[in-house]
């Protein structure tokens, strides 16, 4: 693509990241969640790809790592579920305790963002995941096609 | 003949789940069951999250998001598997 559409991209990927990001983490608090802001993030993979071309991203953005990334992500959730394993498998037992915090107040609150427990590491390993796995098949999908590279 | 008679064995027992399903199934337009207001009156203390659909995704159903992640995992391993596999074809 041209130079204006590759620098407005390289200057819009941060918000696009912050954003996901913040769906991610604000899961258990505000709508969204690991599924949600995994995918905005992937958009964001989809973004750098249509701007650049998939050559330039080959050279610092690997499928294979993404795969690590992704696997991990799972990991991190299955590990999670069985963490709670002394009650229940996926049960919660992070909750009430003091590093992630009490328990919010029943009705119309702020929102702290420290409660949950569980729930916001949960939403952290399924938003890697989701974000690895878009990613990796989108990057596949460029690289792999072996269809002709947009230029100007 | 004996097949016969196996496929109609199956298709009685068929029938009579389905119709004994149908028997014991809620009335039309009856409030369909305790669990969701169980859910909605307890998912702050026990899940301590303001979003319930985030408590019920990841903590009474998280078997179902288990599922869900295996699923996506399971569409990215055979997409990365497919495409490789004709990329290399195509360089040899």
């Amino acid at each position: 693509m041209s130079k204006i559409v590759r620098t407005v991209a390289n200057q819009l990927i941060l918000f696009v990241v912050i954003f996901g990001l913040y769906v991610i983490i604000q899961g258990h608090v505000t709508p969204g969640g690991g599924f949600q802001g995994g995918a905005i993030i992937a958009s964001g993979a989809v973004l750098l790809i249509v701007a650049s071309g998939s050559q330039e991203i080959k050279t610092w953005l690997r499928e294979r790592r993404l795969s690590v990334v992704e696997s991990s992500g799972a990991l991190l959730f299955i590990l999670l579920a069985f963490a709670g394993i002394g009650t229940v498998f996926f049960f919660n037992f992070l909750v009430g305790s003091r590093l992630f915090g009490g328990i919010p107040s029943v009705g119309p609150n702020p929102g702290d963002v420290w409660t949950g427990g569980v729930i916001p590491l949960m939403n952290l390993g399924v938003g890697l995941k989701v974000m690895a796995g878009l990613s990796a098949v989108v990057l596949a999908l460029a690289l792999f096609s072996g269809g002709e590279e947009l230029e100007e | 003949m004996r097949q016969f008679f196996g496929w109609l064995s199956l298709v009685v027992l068929m029938v009579f789940l389905v119709i004994g399903a149908l028997f014991i199934m809620r009335p039309f337009g009856e409030p369909p069951s305790v669990m969701d207001d169980y859910i909605i009156d307890n998912a702050q203390e026990e899940a301590a999250s303001n979003n319930v659909v985030a408590a019920v995704l990841f903590d009474y159903r998280g078997f179902d998001t288990l599922g869900e992640a295996t699923v996506l995992f399971a569409a990215v391993t055979g997409a990365l598997l497919v495409l490789r596999a004709s990329h290399k074809k195509e360089e040899t």
